[in-house]
């Protein structure tokens, strides 16, 4: 090292700094007198300078209180500076230190402190330039403001430009102002959050209601609260009949390919919820071999068909081995095919553990739209619904616009004379066992992306889909659709008002009812015959 | 002569040799002879024949509705598991304050906080009171169920996944803690009964030798009810109830006495059944097991009163060999079985017997 004539680069530096100290501290003042406090003062001086330096907003400010929530500023004796590596500068003036000192000490943050930090970033966020991160951070204070964030918001309210986030911030501030010494500004801020979807907006015009003596103030907040009471109430109806539609779509995918073996062939399969069961772990095989790859996404449209032809493969065989010499004696076809079910489980346990399987989302699905606020549609129930109603189109075209649709039809009406004119009516059996089958498949493809895969999981399907069908009537897809969806509406409003194991009970004891009235379902086909 | 009606000697002589080792045979070996002796035969053996027979009074029951009336019930397990809670009441009320909190009420509703017993208590520490209630709900409920079901003419395999649906409404209730039921824990940690301890030989011989005697009881029963005029009514809806209907005969009360009678001894089977095992949870009610009531009665014949006993038996006693010794091939096992009786032996082992006989 060169020591030079005038006392050695260190001398020099020190006095460099004190006279720039000197100078600084006179233009940067107040801001540099807040990162002191937060860098020396006490616990509630510490608080106190978090919300001088967001009321500041400038640039700085964010810089240090991020460094401070980074667990990146320090204190070296009287100075305060932010650490980046090796890299140290002083956060007062801004000033780079060539070498980090090795005598630094932590600021500490504790629980209160770390949250006003939380808060005070967000806020800060508030200004930044791009719109995904100014959206981010006003739904983060939506739930988080602080009274000391007010000049803030305002600040940012008048330089927002996204019609979105202005109102919500409009929202932030009215929220705020609430509190205001101002009769004025405390109307305005009544009026203006009648415009709410929050749900914390209602407590806070709750509190508000006890606190507030003025009678005209406090009319205005009851009118506003009965305003967002009657939003809120929507939305949650809105949920409701979301979380309604989104159960009977998987009612339906789970009682369609049973609408066919049961209701068009009159196969009582009690196997089916294992073959739903096959489909799901179809679609898990095929995502390991997506494993790793850059199209993992893509895994799920490749195992739809997979799961299909999967279970239907394996239901042809069942047909073709089995069932085909149990037609028309249902009571030991359902025998039968419960042993099958049996084996079913114990392969796949054998096969791939008892242990549930992790089947993971792709990323288009996770997530979900938020139409209110606290009331997000999954995008995975979204898809299930459209896929239901896809596999019911599919279903439909097939019966009624293809030629094994017709011959589907006709043995299902009447197989002699089907048989008569020509019918092959064993291989159209076995065609159509395959394709309920293949439903099936399709159905386990679905609810492998909402539920736990694991050999059990058709068992807790095969009584519900059984009374989607039963309900339904026999050999008709729309009671299917009808019964499906009034179940599903059916058990989401009882579990509302009742709770889930009650709503299920109470369905059940519908149905048997139900059956005594119409012993064959919602849409029996007219026949004259005397027995079945 | 109705003696000669209900069995043949060769039947009677069976009967007689199945009394006599129950009653006799096996008091003898398991009480008198001495455990080290090679010939003792343990309590283990007594308990587990005592639950197979149990499982065999519901077979019998289960074939007068289903062999006999053709009514296929998938919800047996329902009125089995009625009567074992309704004598469970009792059996929680007998273990006084012996729990593990040391409280007269029954440990469960100690860790729920309840201060007083639920209206469906009152008196279960009665055991006249709560051997009524073993007969009287399960039968209560299946002439409710059965009156309106049968009179709207549900039938075949309607019926069937209707009373799937009952038990299985059945098990999610009592799953519910707020039923006052324990829970799906049920009821377990047995004592006493008549304040006699259950765990000794001696109680374990009594129950095993009272769940004979009403197996006895229940073919002897059944086997008068088939072979009377009633039961050829019965036999005749299960085969054409139409023409039936036109002859001028009500099947809907025939149908109705044959479901509820089965319904009743299910319930007996059940109050028998609860002090052996020593649990009743609601996992008796899950629509498989009574399933498996079914194949019981496949596998020994259908149509055939004791060829159903044979069958719980042959089904559980196959249970309990692989249960111990392959837990992991009993599920493939008992699948193969149901495939197995319904493609190649519509009348079960008795049918496979006689057609020997026969040739």
């Amino acid at each position: 090292m060169n020591k030079g004539r005038f006392g050695g680069p260190f001398h020099m530096r020190t006095l460099i700094t004190i006279v720039f100290a000197l100078l600084s501290s006179g233009a940067l003042s107040q801001e540099g007198k807040d990162i002191e406090k937060l860098a020396f003062g006490e616990s509630d001086e510490k608080i106190e300078a978090i919300a001088a330096l967001v009321a500041s907003g400038t640039p700085k400010a964010a810089e240090v209180l991020q460094a401070l929530a980074d667990g990146e500023l320090y204190t070296a004796g009287k100075r305060v500076l932010m650490v980046k590596g090796d890299t140290a500068t002083d956060a007062v003036t801004g000033e780079k230190i060539a070498s980090v000192p090795d005598e630094k000490e932590d600021i500490t943050v504790n629980n209160r402190l770390r949250r006003e930090l939380g808060a005070a970033l967000a806020a800060l966020k508030l200004i930044s330039p791009q719109v995904e991160v100014r959206r981010s951070s006003v739904k983060e204070l939506l739930n988080s403001a602080e009274p000391a964030m007010l000049p803030l918001v305002r600040k940012a309210l008048a330089a927002e430009s996204d019609p979105q986030i202005k109102a919500m911030l409009g929202q932030i501030a009215a929220a705020l102002e609430l509190r205001s010494e101002d009769r004025a500004a405390r109307l305005a801020a009544v009026k203006k959050l009648a415009d709410s979807n929050n749900a914390s907006t209602k407590t806070l015009l709750l509190g508000f209601l006890n606190e507030e003596k003025d009678e005209e103030l406090k009319s205005e907040a009851r009118k506003s609260l009965s305003a967002i009471e009657g939003r809120l109430a929507w939305g949650e109806r809105l949920g409701v009949i979301f979380t309604s539609v989104s159960l009977g779509s998987i009612l339906l995918l789970a009682a369609l390919g049973l609408a066919i073996t049961y209701g068009l062939m009159g196969v009582i399969n009690m196997a089916h919820g294992e073959l739903i069961m096959i489909g799901a772990y179809a679609t898990y095989v095929t995502q390991n071999l997506f494993k790793g790859s850059a199209h993992f996404d893509w895994y799920l449209i490749a195992a739809i068909p997979v799961a299909f032809l999967v279970s239907a493969l394996v239901g042809m065989a069942l047909e073709r081995s089995v069932i085909r010499w149990l037609y028309g004696r249902p009571l030991e076809t359902l025998l039968s095919t419960w042993g099958i079910s049996l084996i079913l489980i114990q392969a796949v346990r054998t096969i791939f553990g008892a242990q549930n399987v992790q089947v993971e989302n792709p990323a288009f699905m996770s997530g979900g739209v938020e139409i209110l606020t606290g009331i997000v549609l999954p995008w995975s129930r979204i898809v299930i619904i459209g896929f239901a109603l896809f596999v019911l189109l599919g279903i439909w075209l097939l019966l009624n616009k293809t030629r094994l649709g017709l011959f589907v039809r006709g043995v299902t009406q009447n197989r002699d004379m089907a048989s008569c004119v020509g019918v092959p009516t064993a291989r159209v059996d076995t065609w159509a066992f395959g394709l309920g089958s293949g439903i099936a498949g399709l159905a386990g493809c679905a609810l492998s992306q909402i539920g736990n895969v694991g050999p059990d999981l058709g068992q807790s399907y095969i009584v519900d889909s059984f009374m989607v069908v039963v309900l339904g009537g026999v050999g008709q897809l729309a009671g299917t659709v009808y019964a499906a969806l009034g179940l599903g509406f059916a058990n989401k409003l009882l579990e509302a008002w009742q709770g889930a194991v009650l709503a299920k009970i109470a369905v059940l004891i519908f149905i048997i009812i139900f059956i005594q009235k119409r012993p064959q379902g919602m849409f029996a086909l007219k026949g004259r015959a005397v027995e079945s | 002569m109705t003696s000669a009606r209900l069995y043949g000697p060769k039947g009677w002589a069976l009967l007689g040799a199945f009394a006599a080792f129950v009653f006799v045979v096996m008091p003898i070996f398991n009480l008198y002879v001495p455990q080290e002796s090679s010939f003792h035969m343990s309590t283990y053996w007594v308990t587990l024949l005592g639950k197979i027979l149990c499982y065999a009074i519901v077979a019998v029951a289960m074939d007068l509705v289903w062999g006999y009336a053709g009514i296929l019930s998938l919800g047996h397990g329902l009125f089995f598991a009625l009567g074992g809670y309704a004598f469970g009441m009792y059996l929680m009320r007998q273990i006084g304050s012996d729990g593990q909190y040391r409280q007269p009420m029954p440990d469960f509703m100690v860790f729920l906080d309840w201060k007083e017993f639920p209206w469906h208590w009152w008196n279960s520490d009665s055991f006249w009171w709560c051997a009524m209630l073993a007969v009287v709900v399960p039968g209560l409920l299946a002439y409710v169920f059965g009156y309106f079901a049968f009179r709207s003419r549900v039938k075949g395999v309607y019926f069937s996944i209707i009373t799937q649906a009952l038990t299985f409404a059945a098990m999610l209730a009592f799953f519910r803690n707020a039923m006052g039921f324990g829970g799906n824990n049920g009821f377990t940690d047995f004592r006493r009964i008549l304040d006699i301890p259950i765990a000794t030989p001696q109680m374990r011989m009594i129950l095993c030798a009272t769940s004979a005697l009403l197996l006895i009881g229940v073919l002897l029963l059944g086997r008068w009810l088939v072979t009377s005029k009633f039961g050829r009514v019965l036999a005749a809806i299960r085969d054409a109830e139409a023409r039936v209907m036109f002859c001028g005969y009500d099947t809907m009360y025939y149908k109705l006495f044959v479901w509820t009678l089965s319904a009743v001894i299910c319930g007996i089977a059940g109050a028998l059944y609860v002090p052996q095992v020593g649990i009743i949870n609601p996992s008796e009610m899950s629509p498989a097991n009574s399933i498996e009531i079914a194949i019981w009665v496949a596998v020994g014949g259908r149509g055939s009163l004791a060829g159903a006993a044979l069958g719980a038996g042959l089904v559980n006693g196959a249970k309990s060999f692989f249960t111990q010794n392959y837990p992991e091939y009993w599920l493939f096992f008992l699948g193969a079985i149901f495939i197995a009786i319904t493609l190649f032996l519509p009348q079960g082992v008795l049918g496979l017997v006689n057609r020997f006989r026969k040739s």
